[in-house]
């Protein structure tokens, strides 16, 4: 996890279009504020100008990808905020702030499995392509919707892949056994892992148990997504409250508890 | 345009300050606008001793508005006087310490960390946490303590001038700022948050791990108002206006009914640089208002 100096800032950019996946999945790309040089991992928070006064905060969102052209974020209409932003128009300004947060870790030829839950899958389509040595990454993906919800086969042109689909709660055990057996596998190597809190305290639990090297990235409702409001904490591995938001949203698996 | 307010021993470049809760110490927003621009800074609730705060969830979002039951997590004083405010600009803008205790005891030796410190302006004292020694009503609700709390923090504060922060969930607002008056304090400013709760029909639980937790927002900005304009005919001290204020114009509502100041708070989660935003429009506002110094508008509500 390092540190990312850059500046950030409040800007307007426009909304260039949406790749409107099957059911509630919305993919969203913005006028690029610059942001090409951010890591993966991080996240930035969303706000279209027009929002009035009924909706508080800004919406948290990770990086999905950005270049020199624009910026993506992948979500899933959940609430009030993101059935807002999946009915935005072309040209319509948002402001956003960030990169905000870490990001993961990317050493070069180390052996990196990425661990995807779902939404997950998010941050994880950057992380591809900005990875000096995609060689030495191993994409699994655990999802329930079917996968051309999800940008799975544009990643998996880039790197070894696979996906595994929980179809009833039955495939329930066999996805954690193969979680498990997947983190058990990547000693010596790297865990990065994205997805809900039932899927990240099976990794953690795993790393712990094979003693694999892992970082885990959090979700939380956050009002400020700068450290700011104390709305968005987890306990790290002191038992201190720290915020998701500054001091995450990744966490090395032995410091944070889900 | 002179923006400059003067009152109770300070002198602030403008008159919109951030409140304490919303914009941390100051610092997580110094890369979304110049701290120097600001009246004045209020910071993070700060206590004897650091606090973990609430469990989670602390914050739900409500209709143009939230509910936040923190928990006053904080690092402690003496962690604030050592690693934050030798960063903040104490000397361009007015540093102001949100005090926050549990006894009328400690008030007064937080208040005696704090006295000696050259960076901070002036104090906010927060009396709506529960009195641990009078069975847990907050001392905000009890003219007769908060006149006691005062008067310790003032009797610590080495001439500091002390704001005393005044709590919406009384009988009669005007009864407590002259309690804050009567104790000596240089100011009050009001109004808190208001006592809310969320429910969630779904898990049938409360959305707050603490149950209950503090309205804020444009939702409350009507209650704001009409609690400051209270305040200012019970008391001659003058009264900061919080509550919902997002925009110059809100600021401008607070000034005619008598407020000094302003604090904006929740709006710095509207955006992180709303409060800058807030300072550069002000001008423009006053220009649409007709008028050309703030103490021309100050108290200058027409009513009848």
């Amino acid at each position: 996890m390092v540190r990312n100096c850059r500046e950030v800032k409040v800007r307007e950019v426009r909304f260039l279009g949406a790749w409107d996946v099957p059911s509630d999945f919305v993919e969203l790309t913005l006028e690029n504020p610059e942001w090409a040089g951010y890591r993966p991992g991080q996240f930035a928070m969303l706000r279209p100008k027009h929002w009035g006064l009924e909706l508080s905060w800004g919406r948290p969102f990770s990086i999905s990808r950005a270049d020199a052209d624009s910026v993506t974020f992948f979500f899933q209409v959940v609430g009030r905020g993101t059935a807002r932003l999946a009915r935005l128009q072309p040209g319509d300004d948002v402001i956003i702030w960030g990169p905000l947060g870490n990001g993961f870790s990317a050493p070069e030829e180390t052996p990196t499995l990425l661990l995807a839950g779902g939404m997950g899958i998010a941050p994880f389509r950057g992380y591809i392509e900005k990875h000096p040595t995609p060689e030495f990454l191993r994409l699994v993906f655990a999802h329930r919707p079917s996968l051309d919800s999800y940008p799975f086969a544009i990643m998996s042109d880039k790197v070894r892949a696979e996906a595994i689909q929980e179809k009833s709660a039955e495939d329930l055990p066999m996805i954690i056994e193969r979680l498990e057996a997947e983190v058990a596998g990547a000693a010596g190597g790297i865990v990065l892992a994205c997805g809900p809190l039932p899927f990240l305290k099976t990794i953690q639990e795993a790393a712990k148990v094979h003693q694999v090297r892992a970082e885990l990235s959090l979700e939380r409702s956050m009002a400020c997504g700068v450290g700011a409001c104390l709305g968005c904490v987890c306990k790290d591995g002191q038992d201190k409250h720290v915020q998701v938001c500054a001091r995450g949203p990744v966490f090395k698996a032995d410091e944070v508890h889900l | 345009m002179d923006l400059r307010v003067e009152f109770a021993g300070l002198v602030l470049k403008n008159p919109i300050i951030t409140a304490s809760g919303t914009f941390g110490f100051g610092l997580e927003f110094m890369n979304f606008g110049d701290l120097k621009r600001l009246g004045g800074i209020v910071v993070k609730g700060l206590s004897l001793k650091p606090r973990e705060g609430n469990p989670m969830p602390r914050i739900v979002e409500t209709p143009c508005g939230m509910l936040n039951a923190i928990g006053i997590q904080n690092p402690g004083v003496e962690a604030f006087v050592r690693d934050k405010l030798p960063l903040l600009p104490w000397r361009e803008t007015a540093i102001i310490a949100n005090l926050y205790a549990c006894t009328v005891q400690e008030f007064g030796e937080l208040t005696g960390v704090l006295a000696g410190e050259e960076g901070v302006a002036a104090l906010e004292v927060n009396v709506s946490c529960p009195n641990v020694q009078t069975g847990g009503a907050a001392f905000g609700q009890d003219p007769t303590q908060i006149r006691k709390v005062t008067e310790e923090v003032k009797k610590r504060a080495a001439g500091k001038p002390v704001i005393v922060k005044l709590s919406p969930n009384v009988t009669d607002i005007g009864l407590c700022a002259r309690a804050a008056q009567d104790g000596g304090a240089d100011a009050v400013s009001l109004i808190n948050t208001l006592l809310g709760m969320a429910v969630d029909i779904r898990t049938r639980k409360p959305r707050l791990a603490n149950v209950v937790g503090g309205l804020s927002g444009p939702a409350i900005k009507p209650v704001a108002l009409r609690c400051v304009h209270q305040a200012c005919k019970a008391v001659s001290i003058p009264v900061i206006g919080i509550g919902g204020i997002v925009s110059a114009e809100d600021a401008l509502e607070f000034i005619l009914v008598g407020a000094a100041a302003v604090e904006v708070g929740t709006a710095n989660f509207l955006r992180p640089d709303q409060a800058f935003r807030i300072v550069d429009d002000l001008q423009r506002v006053m220009i649409k208002a007709r008028c050309e110094e703030l103490s021309e508008l100050r108290g200058s509500l027409q009513l009848g």
